[in-house]
């Protein structure tokens, strides 16, 4: 698993101190439809508060981006949705996270389940030192969600090809994940997530390690994936967040400034904040 | 929001402010090339002054000039900037504008052409209908051109309470110019042409009009055109 916080989402970035931070998030945070909702949710590292009083839906089949400057919250905020930020001793989050009505910061919650239900894509392509079919394979083995061995290979080869990967790889499924491409690794681990029937897939800058065409590829398996599934992205890229999502969220401080519709917050966002970030106006 | 105007030059990328300085600029330098051009066709209407004539047409072709250099200049903003959000509405309306602008030229050009056509004749019918409806006009351009400098809303509102003065004194200027047609049928041919003329200044107004909806798209980000079909029009 790579590094949970780095320096910058623990530090504030001193040079966006001073800029005015709106209470209340412009636009509107709720949707009719949601998957889940979250409710003044406070997230601290130790002492320092790294998200402050975040409330957002994220709707169903809808892709949603979170940007912001580095240390902003968003990728914070991203991984309290899936609960990744139990893994950290100091983190403490409070507030109210449910998906589909039910909190899943409730004692009752099996953290291992609800990671099946809202799954994870990572910056860097992570796949397991394994073949390429037990990468897929792992996850709907220990969720026990195939009855049989034809069963698992019919979910090995579904995964692979709703990733638009199984044209690639169907003749070395034996072969190690880590022997393809990085954008190959990518939808691999696209693939993974898939493979346990999530609702919910996170991604965190899933794109920032890979050329254009890997890029592209990716962004179309999004485009595909969102009939079935929610997905939050976390990008740096503004083109990206314009292209592949319908609402676009701006974090500020660990603040949520602006969320709105995707066209509305490039065209003409409503916080000045908001302005300036994507039109690279901060010095 | 900070004030626009200031703001369109905080980007990091000083390059970037630089090109965005430089389209405002390039697109004033072209307004005020039209602006010219409509004294230029005026006096040529009022002097008879031949070697007016020559100028419009030398401003004609730095106005088209103009249009193709604004046109690379947005095209290399959206290849090299993708730009967004303020910078977008800038780059969109910078290059409707130059649009408004060229047309304005094409109809002043006719202005020329036409007058030249008028002066087979020594009479002065029809001098007080253009000028009025020029004096309207040319106040129209020069606001609006100053609407965009300024990113003035109160300025590009202005303008349309002008242009419903200047559908008035066309309106008027027609009914005066179809009297002298009746009076004596001789004139039909002249009078056409001077109609023809403040037909074009008149066109020259409703372009000026485009300017000021695009000043407010610039900075508002709301489209106030053709109100029936869009519920953003002031209408």
């Amino acid at each position: 698993m790579e590094t949970i916080v780095s320096d910058s989402m623990v530090q504030n970035t001193n040079q966006l101190e001073g800029r005015a931070v709106p209470e209340k998030t412009l636009g509107d945070i709720q949707v009719d439809n949601p998957r889940m909702t979250a409710r003044n949710v406070n997230v601290f590292y130790g002492e320092k508060k790294a998200i402050d009083n975040i409330s957002l839906d994220i709707g169903v089949s809808q892709v949603i981006s979170f940007i912001g400057p580095s240390g902003c919250g968003k990728s914070t905020f991203l991984r309290c949705l899936n609960r990744m930020n139990d893994t950290i001793d100091i983190c403490k989050v409070d507030g109210e996270i449910k998906i589909d009505h039910q909190n899943i910061y409730d004692s009752a919650i099996d953290v291992v389940s609800l990671r099946a239900r809202v799954g994870m894509v990572f910056q860097k392509p992570n796949p397991f030192p394994k073949s390429i079919f037990d990468n897929i394979a792992y996850g709907p083995r220990i969720h026990g969600l195939a009855a049989s061995k034809v069963e698992l290979d019919q979910i090995v080869e579904s995964s692979l090809q709703r990733a638009g990967l199984w044209e690639e790889v169907k003749d070395r499924l034996d072969q190690p994940g880590t022997g393809l491409s990085g954008g190959q690794q990518q939808r691999l681990c696209i693939a993974r997530a898939i493979a346990v029937s999530p609702e919910v897939i996170l991604m965190d800058e899933p794109c920032s390690a890979l050329d254009p065409i890997a890029t592209a590829k990716v962004e179309e398996l999004i485009h595909e994936l969102r009939e079935q599934y929610t997905i939050v992205i976390v990008t740096h890229s503004m083109q990206q967040a314009a292209r592949v999502s319908d609402r676009t969220a701006y974090f500020h401080l660990g603040k949520l400034v602006e969320v709105g519709d995707t066209k509305q917050v490039f065209t003409n966002p409503k916080h000045e904040l908001t302005q300036d970030y994507i039109t690279g106006r901060f010095g | 929001m900070n004030d626009l105007n200031d703001d369109f030059f905080r980007h990091i990328s000083s390059e970037f402010n630089e090109e965005l300085e430089a389209l405002r600029r390039s697109l004033l330098e072209m307004g005020g090339l039209v602006e010219e051009q409509l004294r230029a066709a005026l006096q040529f209407y009022s002097t008879q002054d031949s070697s007016l004539l020559s100028k419009t047409d030398e401003i004609e072709k730095k106005i088209n000039a103009a249009e193709i250099d604004l046109d690379e200049q947005v095209e290399a903003l959206i290849v090299r900037r993708q730009p967004i959000a303020s910078d977008l509405r800038l780059v969109l309306a910078v290059s409707k504008i130059v649009r408004d602008l060229e047309r304005m030229g094409d109809e002043l050009d006719k202005v020329g052409s036409l007058s030249l056509e008028c002066f087979t004749s020594g009479s002065d019918v029809g001098v007080t209908e253009i000028q009025r409806i020029a004096e309207q006009v040319a106040k129209m351009l020069n606001e609006s051109l100053n609407a965009f400098a300024r990113l003035d809303l109160d300025l590009a509102r202005e303008i349309f309470r002008r242009e419903r003065e200047v559908d008035k004194v066309y309106q008027s200027a027609l009914r005066a110019l179809a009297t002298f047609m009746i009076e004596d049928p001789r004139n039909i041919g002249r009078v056409l042409n001077i109609v023809w003329i403040a037909r074009s200044l008149e066109r020259v107004g409703d372009h000026a009009t485009n300017i000021a909806e695009y000043v407010i798209y610039l900075v508002q980000g709301v489209d106030v055109r053709h109100p029936g079909v869009n519920q953003n029009s002031f209408e």
